[in-house]
Parts: C-alpha cells; structure tokens; sequence
C-alpha cells in the first residue's frame, strides 16, 4: 500500500484497529519513506530497525485499545529518550544518551506508539527556522531552500512531508506555531502545566511547553489528549480537570465570541498577511462565531520583554553545561580553562548570544533595570488577556507576519529573526494555549497559518474552533515530492 | 547605552564562556542591536505594578520524600567525557 503515508493519524488508527493494516506495514511504510527522504535533513537520529521490530512485537499481540495503537512516530530531539541519543540540535550534548524518558514520550509509548527516530531542532531550541542546528538546516518540503521554521523545524517539515503521521514539538516563544504556519500543518501550544515538563531539555522554564503538530485539528486534539497529563515530576505541572479532547470535538461554535485585537495589526505588515486574517473573520462568522474588536495594548512589548526574561531563564539552565558529567568537552590547562573552551566550542553563535544577555541582564547593578522591569511588564501583558477574556471566549490573529522565507535570509540580524514571533510570543508570556492552523497560501504559494488563542485551560474551545473553521477554508497543501529523486 | 568590549569581556567571564578579540566584537555589536530593541520597555511607567512570578495561580504541591529511581550509576558514568570508575575527572584543581 503505496498511500499508507497519505493518511491522516486518525484514518491510521482505524486502520490499524480495524486490522485493515498492521503496525508493521505502516511503520515500514513511514520508515521507508523517511529513507527516501534524507535531502530534508529532518532526522538527527534514526531508529528504524528498533521501531521495526517494535511494530512487529506490537502485531504479535496487538492491544487494539491503546489510542495510538501501533502508530510509528518521530519526536523533536529535545524530548529525553531512554537509551536513545538527544541532542537538542547541540554538539555540547552530541553523544549525551538519557538515563530517562521525558513524561511527554513516555504518555505517547504508553498509548501504544512506536518511536522512529529524533527530528532536528534549532539548538536548545533556540530559533526560528531550524538554522542554528549543529546537525544543519532542514528543507521546508514546501519548497526547496525555504526554512521549515523553528525551533521545531525538523518537526514541522516531517509532518508535512508525511516522513511520520504526527508529532510533538515544544514552543517557548512560538516555535511550535510558526514551523506549521510555514509548513501547512497544524500546531498546538498547550497551557502552560498542560504537559509536563520533565525530561524535556530546558530552554526558559517559565514559558517552555510541549505540544503536537499534526496534519489537522482532529489528530492534534487525540495527541494532545495523550500526552496532557498531571506530572508529579513536574513541579509547574498544574492538576485541572483535561477533556477529553478528540471525543468532545465539535464543529458547533455558534454564539462563541471571538476576539479581533487591533494592536497586532503592525506596521509593514504584508497585505497578503492582512488579506488572510480578513478571510480568517469571515470564515469565523459563516461557523456562526461573534467577531468583536478588542484592544491588547502591551503587544508591542511583548518581544522585548521576552528577549529579556527567556535568555535570562536559558543562561541560567544552560550552566549545567559544563563537560563534566556529560556531553562534549574540550580540555583545558585548568578547570575554569576547561569550562570557558568547553562552553565557547560546544555552544553555537546563537545560544551563545543569548546566554550572554541572559548573563548581562542578571548580572549586579543590571537586574531591576531589566529582568525585574521585564516581569513587570510581562504582568501587564498578561493583564491584557485577562481582561480581553473576560469580554470574549478567543482571539483570533494571524501565526506570523510572513509566510517561510529561504535559507540564509535572515541569519546575519538576530532583531530581524526574532521579529518572526511578534503574534506568537505574547501567548507564551501568558501562559495561554493558542493553535496555529493552515489558512490559505501567499502570492508564492507559500502556506500562511492563523492563530486561535485561548483562556488558560481552555484548549477544547480553541481546538473547536480550529476545528469548525478548518471545514470551511478546506486548506490543501501543495507538496510535489520534489527532494524524492 | 552600550555595550563595549570591556563589559562583553566581562559577561563572557561570567557566562564561562571564552571569547576572543574578533568574536568579542561580533557579540558587541548583536548585543547592542538588540538592546536597542529592548530599550523599548522603558516606555512604560511600572513603578506600582507586581513582577509576574508565575502564570498560573497555583501553590507547590508537597511529595513524600522517597527514592523512586533506581541505582544507574554505571549508566550515568557512562555519559561522561573523562571517567575512572566511579568518579567523574576534572583536570587538577589542588596544587
């Protein structure tokens, strides 16, 4: 069956179900295509053989009760898996093999699924189009040369190019939603405390969280469904009440009050952006939904102050990082020799730059200047939503304020890169779940995405809402297979 | 503001992170554009607003203090660039 990669996770585990396919013929099938796909650079690790023989032990004695029965599936390199490689795209941790598996993966293989290999990131996932990997950039299968986005490039890029029928990223400032606005997939933020945590290598705790990526909004809301869960070993996990969330979907959105905010219509925005968030409103309106123009003043904050709080949170992290207990090291004369050439040759340019803000704005006579002013401020963002919700149920915005761009393109000014996450970062500040979906193409044909951002906790609603409008812009993803020789 | 060569020398000392002269320069000058960038903050007059601490308003959830895990020294070791039997190495730090 030539067009097993072709189906959506949730035609797969029907299949599989309804014994119509074997987790073997479908593993092989996504192993084998992922084989062919190798110019993408979408894996940093490949564990095809032991998910081979995985999906065979699975057939032997198949428990068709799981969510994700037999279901190959391929995670971004910062999720810890037990005896296999993680790398968080660094070449401080290139040989680093965890003890452990992160809580997020371990609800995935709990449910049935089969691990293929690790997806390429942005180093400590510290980016926007998977080019500060140490193990290179990924393609976009969009089109040849343009950046999947990021950090979760290699995520978003495997997705669409149906190298595995879904996957998990994690988003710390929009690197979830942005990759699927540029790769015409689905992806969901959750609430900050939705996942867990644990086992996922740390970039800023306060903002850091895990999600799917999928190819629509039913699959997202299963995966979600399976990896949100109460984690003890995390202490920011939050315990509430999750729904069911692949069950309780449902298109009916009629009455539901959807929130415009003014301040995201910025400056040099492209008329295609703006065009696209237009349609966005009217495609609300046909599912029945109430538009109403809200007003988030602090928006243009938000990225200063998140440049601001996410380095300080990484520098502080990222000082584990030091060649003693694992990972790379370069040696030294002396120990403090050590550290200084370990940090300088196995951290990229990015994280580098970032540790030294991080550095610089907690550092004596700096911090109430800017860490403390930047949490200040980040208070007054988040007073925004709470009061924008208390007048609607969700707000919708476009994802980014440009479709992909090309490899090379934005490399050389870091303030031009980070502008990337203007719609995104504000949500992350907040804590709140947002979902970016597929909405309709640029002049290149290039996909643009639209974000649904949602209160705390409130993942069902924005997810039926995705859900309701995905109907309605009937999105078609234009991939040609063109890096399949 | 701005940010010379001095004060990277110094953040680079802090971070344990070597920089040379060529790097140093490099680093000043990203730093600087995107301090710039950040300026923008001191717009705002948040003389009488609360640091946000935590996004979600819930308190520390106490455990019992048990050992769950098991013993994985022999793996943990393992992950280390310089090893001797039980211990991680460091170059000398006593003279």
């Amino acid at each position: 069956m030539s067009d097993i990669t072709k189906q959506s996770l949730s035609q797969l585990v029907e299949n599989i179900k309804s014994k119509k396919l074997s987790s073997s013929e479908v593993t092989k099938a996504f192993v084998e295509r992922s084989e062919k796909s190798k110019e993408l650079n979408a894996y940093i690790t490949e564990d095809y053989t032991n998910a081979l023989n995985k999906a065979k032990t699975f057939d032997e004695k198949p428990n068709l009760d799981l969510k994700l029965p037999g279901i190959p599936m391929a995670v971004k390199d910062l999720f810890c898996t037990k005896d296999l490689r993680t790398t968080a795209g660094s070449k401080i941790l290139n040989n680093f093999v965890p003890t452990y598996e992160s809580t997020v993966t371990q609800n995935i293989w709990n449910e049935g699924a089969i691990l293929t290999g690790k997806l390429n990131c942005d180093e400590f996932a510290m980016g926007s189009s998977n080019e500060t990997s140490f193990f290179g950039n990924v393609q976009n299968p969009i089109d040849k040369n343009l950046v999947p986005g990021g950090s979760s490039g290699g995520s978003s890029s495997a997705v669409a190019a149906q190298l595995t029928p879904i996957t998990i990223g994690t988003d710390t400032g929009g690197s979830i939603r942005q990759p699927a606005s540029f790769t015409g997939t689905v992806g969901l933020k959750p609430t900050y405390g939705s996942c867990s945590r644990y086992g996922i290598v740390a970039f800023a705790s306060s903002l850091d969280q895990a999600g799917p990526m999928a190819q629509n909004v039913k699959d997202c809301a299963l995966l979600q469904e399976v990896i949100s869960t109460y984690d003890e070993k995390d202490s920011t996990s939050i315990d509430f009440k999750r729904n069911e969330y692949s069950k309780e979907l449902t298109k009916d959105i009629k009455g539901k009050k959807i929130g415009i905010p003014k301040e995201y219509r910025v400056d040099g925005m492209p008329k295609e952006i703006e065009s696209l968030w237009k349609k966005g409103i009217e495609y609300a309106k046909d599912c029945g939904a109430e538009i109403i123009d809200i007003s988030l003043p602090h928006t243009n904050y938000a990225l200063p102050t998140y440049y601001i709080v996410a380095p300080a949170e990484a520098s502080s992290n990222l000082a584990r990082y030091d060649g003693v207990k694992y990972g790379f090291r370069a040696e030294g004369e002396n120990l403090i020799d050590m550290y200084e050439k370990t940090r300088s040759e196995g951290f990229g340019t990015e994280v580098q730059r970032r540790i030294m803000i991080g550095t610089y704005v907690l550092s004596s006579g700096y911090y109430d200047a800017y860490y403390l002013k930047a949490q200040k401020v980040r208070k007054l963002i988040k007073n925004d939503f709470d009061d924008a919700f208390k007048k609607v149920d969700a707000i919708l915005t476009p994802s980014t304020p440009s479709s992909a761009f090309k490899i090379g393109e934005k490399t050389n000014d870091p303030v031009s890169m980070y502008l990337n996450d203007i719609f995104t970062v504000p949500v992350n500040l907040a804590g709140l779940p947002g979902i970016s979906i597929p909405a309709g193409h640029d002049a290149k044909g290039y996909p643009l995405g639209l974000q649904i951002i949602g209160n705390a906790f409130d993942e069902q609603n924005i997810l039926n809402i995705a859900y309701a409008m995905e109907e309605k812009i009937n999105f078609k993803n234009n991939i040609t297979d063109w890096w399949i020789k | 503001m701005s940010i010379d060569l001095k004060t990277i020398k110094h953040i680079s000392k802090l971070s344990r992170i070597s920089v040379d002269e060529k790097k140093a320069e490099k680093l000043a000058g990203d730093l600087n554009s995107i301090f710039e960038f950040i300026e923008k903050l001191n717009e705002l007059k948040t003389d009488n607003v609360e640091p946000l601490t935590s996004v979600a308003k819930t308190t520390l959830k106490l455990r019992s203090d048990k050992v769950k895990s098991k013993n994985l020294r022999e793996q943990v070791i393992k992950n280390s660039p310089k090893e001797n039997e039980d211990y991680f190495v460091v170059p000398k730090v006593i003279e």
